[in-house]
């Protein structure tokens, strides 16, 4: 049976989600035209009910709805004893995070996705994995001192572990030697030293400069420190990394582009763009409160969502963001730094039409919400 | 090659660490390395680290050679017979102070039989883990450690005798239990600290049960026959003072019942406490607002000295008055002199605080609740044999908490009331749960305590037995008399015209942010302008320009001081809080102007 028409008729007063369903399930029960328009009714009737009422605080119903549970989250961060696993930022901290908008987060991490072709065995899986993970020098290093009477640095190299990671000793002195500009690098048969070019060298110098040799990146994408392959409830493997650096880890063969991902936002917004950036919120923020068991609406953080990414980029809930571009001046000034809003206003002569809450709590006039929206209009009689 | 890093500095390297530590430990246990450093080995860091510097936090532990304590039977009957002390023992090596580092490196036994060869040193007691605070909490090991914490908390703020020549000393804000008793279930602490001499609580008949909800959410009931017959009461002290200020220009405070004439005089009946000399008497019944010493101060500024005026009248009334919800008994009088010679007057007030609806009350295991409820003697339920619990704690508290301290010692009191002894709970070394539930039968009880009750109000027998017994109860020094408050309206602040601030003025309750949040939530707007009207003022502000206009009541003319006298007026509603804004702007240079439109 069709039920073109009457869908038809109900086209502008649904939303075409609620039609399609509609029309799915009307078919697989394959209802009577009497009893299809039963529905349509009834369901009209519940979508306009279930529609947000005028002047309903959505605002600060949605704060609160973040605010009320927030207070019971949990500072905490659990730190698995004798687990491997990364430690990755949640609870209040990682929502304060995203909704702010951070543009460095405490704990980067990605989910990469491994093509379902590539071969989880060991050796390949190390071979990705040494692809992916930064290597710093001293991992590959097999002794490294300093030379107290000579006042240089010696350090020699581990060639098996070089081998593993397909490198050789000459690349290695290669990176030592560009990266260490103001020092004498040198080559003595497999132990490399180094001395600074300083006229005035001390121990302190050495000892410090010691501590910048073992941290140089010598192999892999930068930022990236630690990758791990988990195994998810599935059976598929993929890698976790912590530190993150999506577009050079796209860019790997073997890694599934389409399913990787990362929790830093500003890296979705700036590859995939801003209605994957807008998603993104809502799964990080869902995320962490599922993780904290609490319940809280899901509308609620797409609203929040939305109303960071409204204008094309993230901008967060913060005096630099969507907080400080209210159109009151006075709404601006009660927020955070009221001077420099009150200054500014003054200078280009701004008005404020009070059309908002804060401003008129301010002046203790009813605010336009709920039993302060409607106002009464009547015709004066005409005299 | 190790680092090693002597008071955080890097001083060299070292080629086996754990040989190097061990040297570094045996030369400081020989005597030749001064016994205040300590030497760690981090194997996580691949680091030694030595510190000799002031600031570390260090506790003593017995060495262990080869798992043989160094603390020999010899020695210890040694320091039972007073020959030596614990200087010796620290001099002779065989008691030494390690800090948090080194103890990371130590393998620490609790106690004799469990010590292993792998054993560096020896706990010279369980409790030595245990300050002096939370080992007055019994059988400690039977609870959580957070409860622990909190339960020696509590018992700082535990009435007692806190001094015992409490009647001679002026404290503020201190009480008196007055029939404190000792506790029933005590530890060696409270040897130690002789705490039978200043006992700060009382043993209570506790029934673990609810009774008609009055006690949930940590709420107690208390019998008010119980109550009558002096169960937690107190005696609240409070001092009061005044001192004759010696000011610029040879002009004195003066203490004694002021002159009519005086600026600010009270009602005379205000001063009928007043003896000559201007001080109330002792045992005098005050109540609040009632003059406890006659004051008068001369002029602030000598321009107050009015045209029109007699000089008596150019003094100041600043009497001592009883401070606002306090009343009492005039307990002291003390009339002496201070350091610089000016005549001072103290008065301590005296309030007998019996238990009421609100008192806080806890045990000692972080127990703690306020009283929901006093039910008359006849009412409370009772026990087989007629026994009347003096308090009813709810079981609902304990499970979540994990509190079996408490219930222990419940079973520890009940013993110790029916074989009239003190029951040693001393954590650790308490005597056990099963020697407790035995001496119970013997004496004729259930062993786990619980007995039959039956209900105060109808007779009926409660289906389940309840758990009785004695717990030592503390009255914590947070009293609801010292804290209520309410107004309806009352003094406002001079500069918003807000409502004052503070229980002890008088002032209002806030009606904050949050709460400000929840009002527009629920879309009310005109409760919530009403809530704020406090400050509200009407205000005249000129059509023309925008800016506040003058408004002369007394000539009935209206006028701007920018646009002049013929203008149109219209009187806005805003709070005052606005209009201070608006000046405050025009202070820092910005010209704020109201643009007004007629809303219909």
């Amino acid at each position: 049976m069709s039920y073109d028409d009457l869908i038809k008729e109900y086209e502008s007063k649904l939303p075409g989600r609620l039609i399609e369903d509609f029309r799915k399930q009307a078919e697989e029960f394959n209802l009577s035209k009497q009893d299809a328009k039963k529905v349509l009714q009834a369901l009209e009737k519940k979508y306009i009910e279930s529609k947000i009422n005028p002047g309903e605080a959505i605002g600060i119903i949605t704060a609160e709805s973040f605010g009320e549970p927030g207070t019971q989250m949990t500072l905490r961060t659990f730190h698995l004893a004798g687990v491997a696993e990364a430690n990755i930022t949640l609870g209040l901290p990682r929502l304060i995070e995203i909704f702010d908008a951070r543009k460095d987060i405490s704990t980067p991490t990605m989910e990469i996705y491994l093509k379902k072709d590539v071969k989880t065995d060991e050796k390949t899986l190390d071979k990705i994995i040494s692809k992916i993970k930064e290597i710093k020098l001293e991992e590959v290093l097999k002794e490294i001192s300093i030379n107290i009477i000579k006042l240089h640095i010696e350090l020699s190299l581990n060639k098996s572990r070089l081998s593993d990671l397909d490198l050789t000793e000459e690349q290695v002195f290669k990176t030592i030697k560009s990266s260490f500009k103001n020092c004498e690098v040198m080559n003595n048969d497999g132990v490399i030293t180094l001395k600074p070019k300083a006229k005035e060298v001390t121990l302190s110098v050495v000892y410090s400069l010691k501590e910048k040799v073992k941290s140089t990146p010598v192999k892999g994408i930068q930022g990236i420190t630690q990758v791990l392959p988990v195994k998810r409830k599935d059976g598929e493997l993929l890698l976790m990394s912590s530190g993150s650096n999506l577009s050079k880890v796209l860019e790997i063969e073997e890694v599934d582009a389409t399913r990787t991902m990362t929790n830093d936002l500003f890296e979705i917004a700036k590859i995939f763009g801003i209605e994957a950036a807008r998603q993104a919120i809502i799964n990080e923020a869902s995320k962490v409160i599922q993780d904290q068991a609490l319940d809280i609406d899901e509308r609620h953080i797409m609203f929040i969502s939305d109303a960071m990414t409204t204008t094309g980029v993230i901008k967060g809930i913060t005096r630099s963001g969507i907080s400080g571009e209210k159109e009151s001046v006075l709404a601006r000034a009660s927020f955070e730094t009221p001077v420099v809003h009150l200054v500014n206003a003054s200078l280009v002569g701004e008005v404020d039409y009070l059309n908002s809450v804060i401003e008129n709590v301010l002046l203790n006039q009813p605010v336009p919400l709920g039993t302060g929206l409607p106002d009464l209009i009547t015709h004066m009689r005409e005299k | 090659m190790v680092d090693v890093y002597l008071d955080e500095k890097f001083v060299g390297t070292v080629d086996n660490p754990k040989e190097f530590v061990k040297t570094v430990i045996n030369e400081r246990r020989n005597g030749r390395l001064p016994s205040c450093i300590n030497i760690e080995y981090d194997k996580d860091y691949n680091e030694v680290y030595i510190h000799t510097k002031t600031g570390r936090a260090r506790r003593p532990l017995i060495i262990v050679d080869n798992g043989v304590s160094r603390l020999t039977p010899e020695l210890k009957e040694m320091v039972e017979k007073g020959k030596i002390g614990w200087k010796d023992l620290v001099n002779d090596h065989i008691i030494e102070y390690l800090d948090a580092n080194e103890e990371e490196n130590a393998y620490v036994a609790l106690n004799e039989k469990k010590l292993t060869k792998e054993h560096t040193h020896l706990e010279i007691s369980p409790v030595a883990m245990l300050g002096l605070l939370s080992s007055l909490v019994p059988y400690a090991n039977f609870g959580q450690s957070s409860r622990l914490n909190r339960g020696s908390k509590t018992q700082k703020q535990s009435l007692g005798i806190y001094a015992t020549n409490f009647h001679l000393r002026m404290d503020t804000d201190v009480s008196i239990l007055h029939y404190p008793q000792k506790p029933m279930v005590k530890s060696f602490m409270h040897d130690v600290i002789r705490y039978d001499k200043h006992p700060a609580g009382q043993n209570v008949t506790v029934a673990v049960m609810s009774f008609d909800g009055y006690n949930m959410e940590d709420g107690i009931i208390l019998n008010k026959g119980s109550v009558e017959r002096g169960l937690a009461r107190s005696t609240y002290f409070r001092p009061y003072g005044a001192e004759e200020i010696r000011y610029q220009g040879g002009l004195v405070d003066e203490i004694g019942i002021p002159d009519k004439e005086v600026k600010g005089y009270r009602e005379e009946n205000d001063y009928r406490f007043l003896e000559e000399d201007g001080i109330v008497y002792p045992e005098a019944q005050v109540n609040q607002e009632d003059v406890i010493i006659g004051k008068t101060s001369p002029p602030r500024f000598l321009g107050e000295i009015e045209e029109f005026s007699i000089a008596a009248n150019t003094r100041r009334e600043s009497s001592v008055v009883v401070k606002q919800g306090n009343k009492g008994v005039v307990d002291m009088v003390v009339v002496t002199e201070n350091g610089e010679g000016n005549k001072l007057v103290q008065i301590r007030l005296r309030d007998q605080r019996v238990p009421e609806i609100g008192d806080k009350f806890a045990s000692r295991h972080g127990q703690k609740g306020v009283i929901g409820m006093i039910v008359p003697q006849a009412d409370m339920p009772f026990t087989a044999s007629g026994i009347v619990p003096d308090l009813i704690f709810s079981p609902h508290s304990v499970p979540s908490r994990m509190t079996i301290n408490y219930l222990i010692e419940v079973l520890a009191g009940k013993v110790g009331a029916l074989a009239g002894r003190q029951i040693d709970g001393t954590t650790f070394s308490a005597e056990a749960e099963s020697d407790l539930r035995k001496m119970l039968l013997e004496l004729g009880f259930r062993e786990n305590g619980t007995e039959m009750m039956y209900n105060g109000v109808t007779g009926e027998a409660f289906e389940a037995k309840i758990f009785v017994g004695n717990t030592y109860y503390m009255k914590l020094k947070h009293m609801v008399a010292n804290k209520m408050h309410a107004r309806s309206s009352g003094r406002i602040q001079l500069l918003t015209r807000q409502p004052i601030e503070g229980r002890s003025k008088g002032g209002g309750l806030r009606l904050g942010e949050m709460e400000k949040d929840c009002f527009i939530a629920h879309g009310a707007s005109l409760l919530l302008k009403e809530r704020f009207d406090s400050d509200k003022v009407k205000i005249p502000i000129c059509e023309k320009c925008g800016m506040l206009a003058i408004r002369d009541n007394i000539k009935g003319t209206e006028s701007c001081s920018r646009c002049g006298a013929n203008i149109e007026v219209s009187t806005i509603e805003m709070s005052y809080a606005f209009k201070l804004l608006l000046d405050e702007l025009k202070a820092i240079g910005i010209n704020p102007t109201l643009s007004l439109k007629n809303k219909f």
